[in-house]
């Protein structure tokens, strides 16, 4: 039986449920304007939260591909989490942009350096950057790690270091920087939380 | 947040007061707007502009921006003096009838004690009256009058220090009209009934003063006047800035707390038991929790989890490896001593001070003292060019910059795994998406692979004191990346040996090596390890409890309690036993937090009490202090144990108008200046406009300059100026104007607005000048002035937050 599109709607209209109808042998013959997938329905879900203010609102992001090995993940949209009691799937001017910080051309994406007097950066490797930021720590630390103040009392700090720790980072991540800076004696440190 | 978001919605009156939810955290104001909608809840705005929380309020009245402990002093005058108070709430939870030191005064401005050489305040008058101690138990409690009476209890005390803040002077002082402020003092003044709460929700508008921590300390005696701490719909409600910028102040990334606000040894703790013993107070009435005797448990746990064998009672626990302060390390006291030539190498992690500190130029320049500066960041920041010309918007010479600049990329939110926790105390977890650009790492690797590097170099080179270094517990399966899971765990706590009952010893109540329940299980003998006692059992046996999605409401109030996990012990509302009368039924039974059953205390909340503390204990609410009570007198504030209106530090008055006669109490008299600042603190001759800074709704502080759909919604700095100044200055909307303070200037285009009213201020008009803070000279949006190159280098006496809602500025046609 030759039904087109609007005749197999007709018929779900007298009052059969479209899907009782498919399973009777009955299907409409693909419509010249069908309506565009979904585009989201192949999409990876993963839960998160925007990262701008403290309301901490749950989201959705959904990324291409579907995490095995060979597809490599792209974010291509970022929604709010309706399960989230605080914001209920709700996203404000700020965090409806989202997508288009993570995709920011201002992403860094290698490390960098700039040499001292310099007017331009200048790409390293990683190792290098970290492998030449240990040193200068180290270097200043035996340098100016103070052990003893001049009553004689134990103090075991290193004031010639500073650190500004971001409120953005995660909980382990504060936990971690907080418990290598304690460990090098660093005391000059503050967070954005701060200010 | 005492409360948490969802909780605003059970108010019967909000108050926005320093802060402008409604733009600057608009899917938790949804939550107002339910109150409103379905409490019929009143919404009362207290701003120095018509922002858009005042556009959807029942009520808004202006006030001058750096005024308000006179206007909330003027709300606890008017609730005083019109007996508009829950008196069993404040006979029994709060220490009215404390009797305080005959010898405290507050005269002319000051408290007893000052040192004007210092501005600082010895606090020996500020302290209680105590019984003699007891022959046999050396007990001493502090002397009570319960009928308020005395004329040297809190209460008279509080009443007498208030009366000053009469509705005339309020009004003088705040520009606020006198109706004005008397409505918002009788909406207010109307739930001190037991069964009606106001909740107030405030953010930088209050904290960015400096008079910061007395601006919340004067709401904190307001809402326990009324007996509005501990309910449904109640509490101190602080709407933080970043996603988890609760969480990071709970790991206290800061020189002088250890994490879980353990206080950092000073120089003067020379040893375990100085410290331990200094941090562990007594408690100062009989019966009491005095929750913080446990200080011990914390402390050593917290030290077995950085040192795990190597800490042992043999060693003080190694407590010789800490580093002892011996004075300031917040970010102003930071920069002052780089801008010194004190500080040679320096690391921003996610944060941008060249834009987010007082007086760009001071940062500027101390930035280019350094030996070598890293940056670790997802975004190109302005701070990572500081030594970079962008033409007037960054006047350097990059030749004459000897600092060694490295700019390392981090992946974002959505490229990482762990925790955040939010403005209510809620811990949840979240889920990596997908990998972050180009060879960008997580900070957590690039910190620890930071960390695995310097000990390569200790272990091979030797060094300064490699002891801590070498022995810090690194139980991490990939040691360059430790997993977000294992970290948690670790600040969480585990037993390390069994972990024993102690009402029966027999009883092990955690195996070794078990994740424990809870700070309640924590030891000071070195067989439990914790990282943040307070974040203690969210990850239990039981699992990662920050990663529960299960968002059900059974209480209808919102308590959601299988979602994520609040610290301390999941509970939602601190000071919950608060919500009870002394026989422990709800004030408002049909907004019952917790309720005595007749055996424990139980409800839709975990209680914040011993859970078999009988009412006839008389165990009281606020367990964290040795009192047992709110302080209504509060003597560990450092400029006085009652608020009082301090002009900011650049004012358009030459005088305090509480205080004419007294030049040391036109300011803050506690608060810190450094040489070179106070010179440079700006006249109202030369620079007659009060200037506060803000934000919009379209940008989060200084990243989405950066985000292209932002960027395009807010393209170019602006300033706001009302109509009256705008004729005035002849300036037209859209004109480009200058705006100077004595340390700098920006152009900005002109936005002429009836939303910033003039205030008569002591007969005087006062025009106000307001500055979104977003732009920079990095970003997708037009580049502009960065907005701090105008704001004062001088923050809150207590937490040295920095005074970015009060200064002055001139401002002229460009």
């Amino acid at each position: 039986m030759q039904v087109s599109r609007r005749q197999f709607f007709k018929i779900c209209g007298a009052g059969l449920s479209g899907s009782s109808i498919a399973l009777m042998g009955y299907s409409p013959t693909s419509a010249l304007a069908e309506v565009r997938s979904y585009k989201l329905a192949h999409a990876t879900e993963t839960r998160n939260m925007c990262p701008y203010c403290s309301v901490s609102c749950g989201v959705l992001i959904y990324t291409t591909g579907d995490k095995s090995k060979n597809a490599k993940a792209d974010i291509i949209h970022i929604e709010g989490d309706p399960d989230n009691p605080v914001n209920r799937g709700t996203l404000c001017p700020k965090g409806a942009g989202l997508l288009d910080m993570v995709k920011s051309p201002n992403r860094l994406k290698f490390p960098e350096v700039r040499e001292p007097g310099s007017n331009e950066w200048k790409r390293i490797s990683w190792d290098d950057a970290l492998t030449r930021i240990a040193k200068h720590m180290k270097a200043d630390r035996d340098a100016n790690f103070i052990e003893k103040n001049a009553a004689g009392v134990t103090v075991n700090r290193w004031p010639t270091f500073g650190f500004l720790a971001s409120s953005a980072a995660n909980n382990e991540t504060g936990y971690l920087s907080h418990k290598v800076l304690r460990s090098l004696g660093a005391v000059a440190f503050d967070t954005q939380a701060r200010i | 947040m005492t409360n948490h978001w969802v909780d605003i919605k059970n108010a019967d009156l909000v108050l926005i007061m320093g802060g402008n939810a409604a733009e600057a955290h608009p899917c938790g104001f949804k939550w107002v707007i339910e109150a409103k909608k379905d409490r019929k809840a009143k919404l009362v705005t207290v701003d120095p502009r018509f922002t858009r929380s005042a556009a959807v309020s029942d009520f808004y009245a202006p006030v001058r921006a750096g005024s308000d402990i006179a206007f909330l002093g003027g709300v606890v005058n008017y609730l005083l003096e019109k007996d508009k108070i829950h008196h069993d709430y404040v006979k029994n939870y709060t220490n009215a009838g404390f009797l305080i030191n005959p010898d405290y005064k507050f005269e002319d401005g000051l408290f007893s004690g000052y040192n004007p050489e210092k501005r600082n305040y010895a606090k020996a008058t500020w302290g209680y009256q105590m019984t003699e101690a007891d022959k046999k138990t050396g007990e001493s409690w502090v002397k009570v009058d319960p009928t308020l009476q005395d004329p040297n209890c809190a209460f008279q005390l509080l009443k007498k220090h208030y009366s000053r803040y009469t509705p005339d002077m309020v009004s003088k002082v705040t520009g606020t009209p006198k109706e004005a402020f008397l409505k918002v003092c009788e909406m207010i003044a109307e739930t001190a009934a037991a069964d009606k709460t106001m909740t107030i929700l405030y953010a930088l508008g209050w904290t960015q003063h400096s008079v910061g921590s007395q601006n919340i300390r004067t709401m904190a005696i307001i809402q326990t006047l009324l007996g509005n701490m501990g309910m449904a719909g109640g509490g101190i409600n602080a709407l933080r800035g970043h996603a988890n910028v609760q969480g990071i102040t709970d790991m206290c990334l800061f020189g002088a707390n250890l994490p879980g606000y353990i206080a950092s040894p000073t120089e003067a703790d020379v040893d375990r038991k100085t410290y331990v013993e200094k941090r562990t107070p007594k408690a100062l009435r009989p019966g009491q929790m005095n929750f913080a005797q446990n200080f011990p448990k914390w402390f050593t746990s917290l030290q077995k989890a950085w040192y795990g064998n190597a800490a042992t009672d043999k060693n003080d626990f190694a407590y010789e490896w800490l580093p002892k302060i011996d004075g300031a390390y917040d970010t102003l006291a930071i920069f002052e001593k780089m801008h010194q030539g004190k500080i040679n190498g320096f690391v921003c992690q996610g944060f941008n001070p060249l834009a987010s500190v007082s007086n760009k130029k001071k940062v500027g320049d101390a930035l280019a003292k350094l030996k070598y500066l890293v940056v670790i960041d997802p975004l190109a920041t302005d701070t990572s060019e500081f030594w970079k010309n962008h033409g007037e918007f960054n006047e350097v010479d990059a030749s004459k910059i000897a600092t060694e600049v490295f700019r390392l990329p981090a992946d974002c939110f959505a490229e990482d795994t762990g925790s955040f926790t939010n403005s209510g105390r809620v811990i949840q977890w979240h889920w990596k998406a997908a990998d972050g650009p180009g060879e960008s790492k997580g900070d957590i690797e690039i910190i620890a692979t930071l960390f695995q590097k310097l000990k390569a170099m200790y272990a091979k080179d030797g060094g300064k004191l490699p002891d801590p270094i070498m022995n810090l517990t690194w139980a991490h399966r990939i040691p360059t990346k430790p997993s977000s899971a294992e970290l948690l765990m670790e600040i969480s706590g585990k037993a390390l040996g069994d972990v024993f009952d102690p009402k029966d010893k027999t009883k092990v109540i955690a195996k070794a090596g078990e994740q424990l329940a809870g700070f309640a299980q924590l030891r000071d003998d070195g067989s439990t390890s914790c990282g943040n006692w307070i974040y203690g059992g969210c990850w239990s046996q039981a699992g990662n409890l920050t990663a529960r999605r299960d968002n059900a409401d059974p209480s209808g109030l919102g308590q959601t309690l299988l979602w994520g996990f609040a610290w301390p012990a999941n509970r939602r509302i601190i000071y919950n036993r608060a919500s009870c009368d002394l026989a422990g039924k709800p004030w408002d039974p049909k907004r019952t937090v917790i309720r005595w059953t007749g055996t424990a205390w139980a409800g839709n909340d975990i209680p914040d009490m011993r859970p078999d503390a009988a009412p006839d204990e008389n165990v009281m609410p606020f367990i964290m202090t040795p009192e047992g009570v709110a302080r209504l007198f509060a003597p560990g504030m450092a400029e006085g144990p009652f608020p009082e209106h301090y002009e900011p530090f650049e004012t358009p008055l030459d005088k305090n108008p509480f205080h004419p006669g007294n030049p040391k109490a036109l300011n803050n008299p506690a608060a810190r200046v450094y040489k070179g600042d106070m010179e440079v603190f700006g006249k109202a001759k030369d620079f007659p406009y009060v200037c506060t800074t803000y934000r919009l709704v379209e940008h989060f502080h200084f990243w989405t300059k950066h985000a292209k759909i932002n960027a395009v919604l807010q393209p170019e700095q602006f300033v706001e100026i009302g109509e009256e100044l705008a004729r005035e200055k002849g300036i037209a909307n859209g004109d480009r104007v200058k705006v100077r303070s004595n340390r700098g200037f920006i152009k900005a285009v002109a936005v002429v607005t009836k939303r910033i009213p003039t205030l008569m201020i002591d007969g005087k008009k006062t025009h106000t000048v307001g500055i979104p803070i977003h732009w920079g000279f990095k970003g997708l949006t037009k580049p502009g002035f960065i907005t701090n190159t105008l704001t004062p280098y001088v923050g809150d006496a207590n937490s040295q937050t920095p005074e970015f809602k009060a200064f002055l500025v001139n401002i002229e046609k460009a």
